[in-house]
């Protein structure tokens, strides 16, 4: 298994014009995902530790204390499945 | 005045608690929780009287035919229809809608016919004409919306002609639960002699609905949107219409006679009576069971009750997000009385998305994006909006979280 099916329940993309997709971690490993993230993407928000807006290389971010991330601008699954790969390694 | 606190002891599921909170249920227009006696009448059914309906001689099967067509008797008390042969069961409002687009479409609209559709419709109530609309060669008109998200009466007006074979409205938005009027639009439609069908979906479980008083020659809703389980829902058929209309689907259930002619080599169909003609293959029988019970429990509620607490929770809800709350936009009319208990807002410089996931994230549930109506969206010029919408079992203190909730993403 790969490290994102690893951390990884499911991915739905979001109705709308933005077109952006929410990532929705493992229940029992939702802790653990959102460390590896806040260790290798950069902190530009947070509030009250619920929510952090965060930037990695060119893609921002928004990840959720409830275990769920929002990505914006992304080209495709394959561009959500390497960011991914590289934020939980 | 019903009493929401007695009412959530009947709902197993607002015991539970999401992300540590106290589950607060507000997308009450995408779906409605279940009472236990919904739930029991559904265990029951699969413990007690489980066997296909109709045609059989056994004792099971003639409980749950009994059970089957007393479900439609008491959807045709509910909204007032002339009989259980007015009211068809299918699996949805999306699939009543389909059903009259069908018929009516591969049937009866031809070129130069015109079918009018209303911008605000959800895309259950959209899409169906225009698949139509390619097969049969018929126009689609649109008619506008005004800023406050109420029907531009006079872009109706506009619209019909003689031409307008059917006209096609939602009840209540799933948007913005404005409430358009009915009785108007059905009386100019049938001046024109046009059918008139209209999308219950989020009029039927919140309000008294009644298909005489509407004038409406078809009426579809859903039997999820109003305590009952998914894949069941209704359409009503005015009887002489159905009579006329061509079925839907074809198979068992639907047909009084199969006959082979061994001189042309071919069948010879006759339909069975109403509603049956109009309900091919097995039906959901437990689907029929746990809607009977659904409804049950709305009369017994009483729906003038229902309608009076969403609107008390819906100008509670309202007047707060304006008071306390500087980013917040309340989408469609201002005033609470012009609408049901559904309000659609954003906070500046937020998503729709984020809105949702903030909330989430406390165990309030609410929906974000287009609501299946992007049309609707693009008319209030928006990429997407949130929606709080109120069920039976919501209070004013559900509201006091939700709003300490937005202040905060206010911040964001």
């Amino acid at each position: 298994m790969g490290i994102v099916e690893d951390y990884v329940a499911r991915t739905e993309g979001t109705c709308g014009k933005e077109k952006d997709v929410i990532v929705i971690f493992k229940y029992e490993k939702k802790d653990e995902a959102i460390n590896r993230i806040l260790k290798r993407a950069k902190v530009e928000k947070s509030l009250a530790g619920i929510v952090f807006e965060l930037t990695f290389k060119n893609f921002s971010f928004r990840l959720y204390r409830s275990g769920k991330a929002i990505f914006r601008s992304l080209k495709n699954k394959d561009e959500l499945n390497a960011v991914l790969s590289e934020l939980l390694s | 005045m019903l009493d929401p606190y007695k009412i959530r002891e009947d709902f197993p599921i607002l015991e539970r608690k999401v992300n540590n909170n106290p589950l607060i249920y507000f997308d009450n227009a995408a779906t409605s929780q279940k009472p236990r006696q919904v739930i029991e009448a559904i265990k029951s059914f699969y413990e007690n009287h489980n066997a296909n309906v109709h045609r059989a001689v056994h004792t099971l099967s003639q409980e749950a035919s009994e059970l089957y067509e007393n479900a439609h008797e008491e959807v045709a008390r509910f909204i007032n229809a002339s009989g259980m042969e007015e009211t068809i069961f299918v699996r949805g409002t999306t699939e009543a809608i389909n059903l009259v687009a069908y018929s009516q479409g591969l049937h009866n609209l031809k070129e130069n016919d015109e079918v009018i559709v209303t911008l605000m419709e959800h895309h259950s109530n959209i899409v169906p004409w225009e698949i139509l609309s390619k097969i049969a060669g018929f126009n689609i008109k649109y008619v506008d919306v005004n800023n406050d998200g109420t029907i531009n009466y006079e872009s109706f007006e506009g619209a019909i002609s003689k031409k307008t074979k059917i006209v096609c409205v939602s009840h209540v938005s799933n948007v913005t639960g404005v409430v358009n009027d009915v009785r108007r639009i059905a009386k100019t439609a049938h001046e024109y002699g046009s059918l008139v069908l209209v999308d219950g979906a989020q009029s039927v479980p919140h309000l008294p609905v009644n298909v005489k008083d509407l004038d409406a020659d078809f009426l579809a809703f859903s039997g999820h949107k109003m305590l009952g389980p998914t894949g069941i829902g209704v359409l009503y058929g005015r009887r002489e219409i159905l009579e006329e209309m061509e079925p839907f689907q074809g198979g068992g259930e639907m047909i009084r006679a199969v006959e082979f002619s061994s001189k042309t080599r071919r069948c010879s169909i006759t339909w069975n009576d109403l509603p049956w003609k109009f309900e091919a293959g097995t039906p959901n029988v437990c689907g029929g069971v746990g809607l009977t019970e659904a409804v049950k429990y709305l009369k017994k509620v009483g729906m003038e009750n229902v309608k009076e607490h969403e609107e008390a929770l819906t100008k509670y809800a309202m007047s707060k997000m304006r008071e306390c709350c500087k980013k917040v936009k309340i989408y469609g009319p201002q005033t609470p009385t012009a609408k049901c208990g559904i309000v659609p807002f954003g906070v500046d410089g937020v998503s729709s998305h984020d809105i949702a996931l903030f909330l989430d994230n406390y165990g309030i549930m609410v929906r974000s994006g287009f609501h299946c109506a992007q049309p609707l969206h693009e008319v209030f010029r928006l990429n997407s909006s949130a929606r709080a919408s109120f069920y039976i079992y919501n209070t004013c203190e559900e509201i006091d979280r939700f709003i300490e909730i937005l202040k905060e993403i206010e911040q964001f």
